[in-house]
């Protein structure tokens, strides 16, 4: 312990290989109406892995999530500024299109939110919006994605009940089947596992370690193990800033600055 | 569509459409929304000025008079609005009067006293009665009450009344079973559901770790009733008498059937009345020219009285009480 | 401590005037209200027989029954809703998906509930001013309209309500699919609270079904079947209003029996309506 105190940084963001970076975030202030949320957070994500949000409640990681795909554009008083360059395009740019923007950066919410209709209908809803395929092509397409959310052994029976009838851990892989289903390149997960058990909360990790070859997938969670367990890249958020970002293992085992250090050894938060 | 070669699940062989089903009717939704709301706007507002555009004739020839005139003559094409005015806002003070500890009565017995196997069917028939149609209150109150109440109850005061008391002032009138105060005790009935059940509603709000500390400190049921549970709920309960007295204020059906329909100022509890609501529904189809002006002037009054009324409801129940 | 022994029995005796005053008023209530219901049914079920529903509407002292009335409140109160449905379902959204908490929204919802207890009769009168006075002819056009214009909030209070039962995060899961809002709100918001909006819709067709006041001055009334709602037009509640009135025994049972057919239609769309809400707390 005493061997992280003398070179405690105030602030460690690791550079990454450039060409792996799917979407990079630079200076990012975020505003709910005066209230600052975010102070200039800068945060490459890198393709095809996961990069974990971490830090105390209220520290601006589900802000940043939300940033990421404009949901908070729904809200009147909310505004960003800075850059997020997705392929080369600033998406916080006026003038985005943001039905196109969201279908290409998939999310998943704390709580399960199936739609009040059939398990086949919730999978095939967003990808009716953008393409028309025909029953055979959509009924592989739905297969495909729950076989990749992990879903398929256990509704193949009952695509046509509803989906609020699944148990909550279901649902939760029922609500990222219903993402990958548009075929997005990035996926955001927000505590997807918080509402979950402990063997629910299992199964999604497993999901989520299936996909992460194909996606560049951000997830914010409070479960620090499971920071660990699946993502390459870790960023530690406190009050608005990005204190520190790095590997994960690296983060984990010698955290750079004092306040991470703090809250992975479970000092505060 | 910038081509990366990152996203291996590809998404670059399947034709997409550039903007997603259904975008289009987006605004046109929005726009229908806004408009039907806004309808809603133009309804409240429209009443209010084709009220007024109606009654601006009687309202020009009377001027201020027409509140404190007492002779309302189609004959002589005179009218005088103070009998109709007093007589509602003395039917609805009336009923209000005697519903309100009836309705608080059933309302604390129903969350504090009821046996539990009760509670439910007692509340949901109190709750059913809410929503009977007022006519078959008025109807009861002409054909049942009435006549019981000229019998029982309006001859034997008049008789006993000794001459020149304030007893007889009091209960001057026929005794046909028709006038102010049979109109109010049918209006007082008629709200009573509808008053016990906002109550009941708004008492069961109360948190029951509040009640059970009340109790906890050995409060008996009145107390925990009226001491901690009622000032809990203080300001709804204010904005539900209020709602109570705007239905009794505009109501037609249970008070024109009884009230007598006498547009002179009532002088005792048996005497026949009119009330605003009365006057227009027994008049307004043989009206014509400053009479039917005059009688949508009375709307007008009575579009006032109950907005006022109303409009403090609402703020009582909208807003929650500070404490 | 010493426990002041005359305060306990005083606080005892008090509360027992409390309770005691309690169960009386409560017992007299229930009196009061089982009396109208024992009138209600024994003199409607004395009226009661087939004629009611094959007949028209009688002059005093030959044999009729309310065929035109339940025809005319039918139509009046079908037009009607769907009418109230399309504002109130429209206007309800509009409150509670586009209107947040901007001022034009306040106002609306706040006079959206005033117009919700505003007296029937002069919704009535307005209607006349504007459909009736304008066209000289009553008809049963005016009266739907009437009646819409009273449903209407009672259904833009419920939809408010119920969409904003609906949790946040399902609105954005579709927005974060990108999916148009429109599309949002009626394939995943509608469709999630189709009992809750169905309630609204039984609880106002409940409310308008017994109104008379402003059928008095729209529809007015008609003596003869008719299904030309461009002509004036029978409905129950006028037919009850204008029969309880004369001093005919026949057309007072009439009337009783055309109230009690009211009055029965009304519990039974409300205990529908209460049993549908129910089921939507529990799912």
């Amino acid at each position: 312990m005493n061997a992280l105190a003398p070179a405690p940084a105030d602030t460690s963001v690791a550079a990454i290989d450039k060409s792996t970076v799917k979407l990079d975030v630079q200076n990012l202030d975020f505003f709910y109406g005066r209230n600052q949320a975010l102070k200039g957070v800068s945060i490459p994500f890198a393709a095809n892995s996961v990069t974990s949000l971490i830090g105390p409640s209220g520290c601006g990681k589900s802000t940043l999530l939300r940033a990421l795909n404009r949901m908070y554009a729904l809200y009147p008083g909310q505004k960003a500024t800075g850059k997020i360059i997705f392929d080369g395009e600033d998406i916080l740019k006026p003038g985005v299109d943001l039905a196109m923007l969201r279908a290409k950066i998939g999310m998943v919410f704390q709580k399960p939110t199936p739609f009040p209709m059939s398990i086949h209908d919730n999978v095939a809803f967003g990808v009716r919006l953008y393409e028309t395929l025909g029953k055979a092509d959509m009924a592989g397409r739905v297969e495909e994605s729950l076989r990749r959310a992990a879903l398929w052994d256990e509704v193949k029976d009952k695509l046509h009940t509803s989906g609020l009838g699944l148990s909550g851990g279901q649902q939760q892989r029922l609500c990222v089947a219903r993402c990958i289903a548009v075929k997005p390149e990035i996926l955001l997960l927000d505590e997807p596992t918080s509402a979950l058990d402990p063997i629910s909360s299992a199964k999604l990790e497993e999901t989520v370690t299936q996909l992460k070859a194909d996606y560049t997938i951000v997830i914010v969670t409070h479960n620090l193990g499971q920071a660990a367990r699946l993502s390459k890249f870790t960023g530690f958020m406190y009050l608005g800033e990005l204190v520190e970002f790095g590997e994960t293992e690296g983060m984990f085992t010698h955290p750079l600055t004092t306040r991470a250090s703090d809250y992975i050894t479970g000092r505060f938060g | 569509m910038s081509t990366t070669d990152v996203s291996s699940s590809g998404s670059a062989d399947v034709a997409r459409r550039t903007s997603p089903r259904g975008k289009t009717f987006d605004p046109i939704f929005e726009g229908l929304c806004f408009a039907a709301a806004t309808a809603l706007l133009a309804t409240l507002g429209g009443v209010l000025i084709s009220l007024f555009i109606g009654g601006w004739p009687a309202l020009k020839t009377f001027g201020f008079g027409f509140l404190t005139g007492v002779t309302w003559d189609p004959v002589k094409d005179v009218y005088g609005a103070a009998g109709p005015i007093v007589g509602t806002l003395i039917t609805a003070a009336v009923a209000l009067l005697i519903s309100l500890p009836i309705a608080g009565g059933v309302a604390f017995f129903l969350v504090e006293l009821c046996p539990q196997s009760l509670r439910r069917t007692i509340g949901t028939a109190v709750e059913l009665l809410a929503g009977i149609p007022s006519i078959v209150y008025g109807m009861w109150g002409l054909f049942v009450f009435a006549p019981f109440f000229a019998r029982t109850v309006e001859a034997p005061l008049i008789t006993s009344a000794a001459p020149g008391s304030f007893a007889e002032k009091l209960f001057s009138g026929i005794p046909n079973g028709s006038g102010i105060l049979v109109a109010s005790i049918i209006l007082a009935i008629m709200i009573l559901p509808f008053m016990a059940a906002t109550l009941r509603e708004l008492l069961m709000t109360v948190p029951p770790q509040v009640r059970e500390s009340a109790y906890g400190l050995g409060a008996t049921t009145g107390e925990v009733v009226m001491k901690v549970t009622l000032p809990y709920v203080s300001r709804g309960a204010v904005g539900a008498v209020m709602l109570g007295l705007g239905r009794a204020l505009g109501e037609t059906m249970a008070v024109t059937f009884i009230i007598g329909n006498s547009h002179d100022f009532p002088h005792g509890l048996f005497d026949a009345g009119s009330t605003i609501a009365s006057t227009i529904a027994n008049e307004f189809n043989e009206a014509s020219g400053l009479q039917a002006s005059a009688l949508i002037a009375l709307g007008l009054v009575l579009f006032l009285i109950t907005f006022i009324v109303l409009t403090l409801a609402r703020l009582m129940l909208r807003q929650p009480a500070r404490a | 401590m010493t426990v002041s022994q005359t305060r306990v029995i005083q606080r005892k005796i008090t509360n027992l005037v409390f309770v005691g005053f309690c169960f009386a008023v409560t017992a007299i209530a229930l009196t009061a209200l089982a009396l109208i219901l024992y009138s209600l049914v024994s003199q409607g079920l004395g009226g009661l027989n087939l004629d009611i529903f094959t007949k028209d509407t009688p002059a005093a002292g030959s044999p009729g029954g309310l065929l035109n009335a339940i025809i005319g409140s039918i139509l009046m109160s079908g037009l009607g809703m769907v009418i109230a449905v399309t504002i109130g379902i429209l206007a309800g959204t509009w409150l509670a998906e586009y209107a947040g908490m901007s001022r034009y929204g306040v106002v609306i919802r706040f006079l959206n509930d005033v117009l919700l207890s505003a007296p029937s009769i002069l919704v009535g009168l307005f209607v006349y001013e504007i459909l009736v006075h304008p066209f000289k002819s009553f008809s049963g056009i005016a009266g739907a309209v009437a009646l819409a214009l009273l449903a209407a909030p009672v259904i833009t209070r419920t939809t408010e309500d119920v969409l904003k039962l609906q949790p946040i995060a399902l609105r954005e899961s579709g927005f974060a699919l990108g999916t148009p809002v429109w599309t949002v709100i009626r394939t995943i918001l509608w469709r999630g609270s189709t009992s809750g909006l169905l309630t609204g819709a039984l609880l106002a067709f409940a409310r308008i079904s017994g109104e008379t006041a402003p059928l008095l001055f729209t529809a007015l009334n008609n003596q003869f079947r008719s299904f030309d709602m461009t002509s004036p037009m029978a409905s129950l509640p006028a037919v009850i209003y204008q029969d309880a009135l004369t001093p005919y025994p026949d057309l007072n049972k009439l009337a009783w029996a055309g109230a009690l057919l009211i009055a029965a239609s009304v519990l039974m769309i409300t205990i529908i309506a209460r049993i549908l809400s129910t089921e939507q707390k529990r799912s």
